[in-house]
């Protein structure tokens, strides 16, 4: 019998730490600083109208590209925090989560041959997705030193005339690093005078601290160039509801519409109704979490600086990513000696690209007490660590 | 004052107010500050009674304690020159009285009681606050269940359900 299979699938890497995933799940009396989603319940409003919206009986598919009152929030709101217009009718679509725009957007814009620029460490799906759509990834190591920005001498030095997109995942899951309007504007350039296209994955940009979100898009001459991806799994705290977005040129939009037709239908109706009462009335809600966030990221600076263990202050997200390189072991050998000896889940960086090698990702979408409880445990690791030296 | 110590005061605020027991030296971490400063500012606002208290946000059914809590609706004739202020007065004084409000509306003042039974709420309504001179009548409801109280839902949540590790 023939394989079932097709070799793209085959080929592609299952996770590296797979296993480590694995024991980590199994183990339920662990505590957990391992997760990559909000600890918040959605904000009630928003849950409010999902109930409603079914009570109504509205179970039915919404156009493809999405509710319209939707797409006008949408619009709307990155008019006002990224200062960028789109048309709702033409420029934007409604996606299940920001994942499906990163896959959909892939596919609908490249030809066998390809490459994209994917800096890491980075989210794990760019990577499948580009190798899925006939792309060729071309992985970036970003720097310690840098605190994980992309800077133009890193594109320098991966950029061919094959190149066709850059990945600008920021701000960043694992690192939390951000891009600033100064970070941003040599990397435009060298886009523009090299024709690229970038595909932002901006799902952390509610989640900026000490200053603002700036997208790449808002650049003089990126609109025409750039696919704005975001969602509302993170800011919102809706992960479970499946709802992300992408806004871009009409070229473009235009034929992901048309994928995510073929392949979707449409997003989850329910999740688009509430989800318009969250870009309409959850400013506050959503402000409140951002100041959780930023309190506990500040918290666990000052652990940090405290115990000892180095880390650069990352401004996004709700990761850090502190070095482990002096204890003289992988990451994941670290992060599976401090599930077993002292029951404390985290993910090593190696999850997210090579250059994850060396560090971990520890993720502050936890309570006080829980990161009290877990550092207090870090730490007795780390003071054995250093005794047995 | 500053904009940076107005904005510092403020979160200091907010994160006390459901957390009044953080220790110091958590509190500065949080705000991202030194313990100094955090003392210097608390000390500050308890001063200038911006920080009225550190209270304990209790469920008292879950104990063995008997209480029973009131809302009374008073109608007063306001007293020349002192307007509320006075009666208002008279009426905090009792220690039963839990809080007293001036209200909009159909009434003036929404007073809240704890009593131990509904016998001595009565009585405090019949004996002492009726009598008051200016007190006009009174609308005394009982509350059967608190399901939220100061913010906080009485009710415990269930666990979290989310998994340990995810990319």
């Amino acid at each position: 019998m023939r394989s079932p299979l097709s070799k793209k699938i085959i080929n592609i890497q299952p996770s590296g730490i797979r296993r480590f995933f694995d024991v980590a799940n199994e183990m339920k009396d662990a505590i957990s600083l391992g997760v990559g989603e909000p600890d918040f319940d959605t904000p009630w409003r928003i849950r409010d109208e999902g109930i409603f919206s079914l009570e109504k009986g509205r179970t039915f598919y919404t156009s493809n590209a999405g509710l319209k009152e939707l797409r006008q929030e949408i619009c709307r709101y990155l008019e006002r925090k990224i200062h960028v217009s789109y048309d709702p009718m033409k420029e934007t679509l409604v996606t299940v989560g920001g994942s499906e725009a990163i896959d959909v957007g892939l596919r609908c814009m490249l030809d066998p041959g390809d490459e994209v620029i994917i800096p890491q460490p980075s989210y794990v799906s760019y990577l499948p997705c580009t190798v899925m759509a006939d792309g060729v990834p071309v992985t970036v190591p970003l720097k310690y030193e840098n605190e994980f920005k992309l800077t133009v001498e890193d594109l320098e030095e991966y950029t061919t005339p094959k190149t066709k997109i850059l990945i600008m995942p920021f701000p960043n899951n694992p690192t939390g690093s951000i891009m600033t309007r100064e970070d941003l504007e040599p990397v435009a350039e060298f886009v523009k005078e090299h024709d690229l296209y970038v595909i932002s994955d901006e799902i952390y940009s509610e989640l900026t601290y000490q200053t603002e979100h700036v997208s790449i898009a808002s650049l003089p001459g990126m609109r025409e160039r750039t696919v704005v991806i975001n969602g509302f799994s993170k800011g919102f705290a809706m992960t479970g509801w499946r709802l992300g977005y992408c806004c871009g040129p009409e070229a473009i939009i235009e034929q992901m519409t048309k994928l995510h037709q073929f392949a979707i239908m449409c997003a989850p109706t329910t999740s688009q109704y509430a989800a318009v009462e969250g870009l309409r009335n959850c400013e506050d809600e959503v402000e409140e979490m951002r100041r959780s966030y930023n309190q506990r990221r500040r918290f666990l600076m000052h652990e940090f600086k405290r115990m000892g263990l180095e880390c650069f202050e990352p401004f996004g997200a709700f990761y850090v990513f502190p070095s482990i390189k002096k204890f003289g072991m992988s990451s994941e050998e670290f992060a599976t000696r401090l599930l077993q000896e002292e029951k404390v889940a985290v993910v090593p960086g190696t999850a997210f690209g090579e250059c994850g090698e060396g560090f971990l990702r520890i993720s502050y979408a936890y309570s006080l007490e829980d990161l009290k409880e877990a550092l207090g445990r870090v730490e007795r690791f780390i003071t054995r660590l250093r005794e047995k030296k | 004052m500053s904009e940076n110590k107005e904005a510092l005061r403020i979160e200091i605020l907010r994160y006390l107010e459901k957390h009044s027991r953080v220790n110091l030296n958590d509190l500065a971490a949080l705000m991202g500050t030194e313990e100094a400063e955090v003392a210097n500012e608390m000390a500050e606002m308890e001063k200038e009674k911006i920080i009225c208290g550190y209270h304990t946000l209790i469920d008292w059914d879950k104990t063995g304690v008997e209480m029973v809590t009131a809302l009374i609706e008073v109608r007063v004739t306001p007293q020349r020159d002192r307007g509320f202020d006075r009666l208002a007065e008279r009426i905090y004084n009792y220690p039963e009285v839990y809080a007293v409000y001036l209200i909009s509306g159909s009434y003036d003042l929404l007073v809240t009681l704890e009593g131990k039974s509904l016998k001595e709420v009565s009585r405090f309504v019949s004996e002492k606050l009726s009598p008051i001179e200016g007190v006009l009548n009174t609308a005394t409801h009982f509350i059967l269940k608190k399901y939220k109280d100061h913010g906080t839902i009485m009710t415990p949540k269930t666990e979290s359900e989310r998994i340990m590790v995810m990319p």
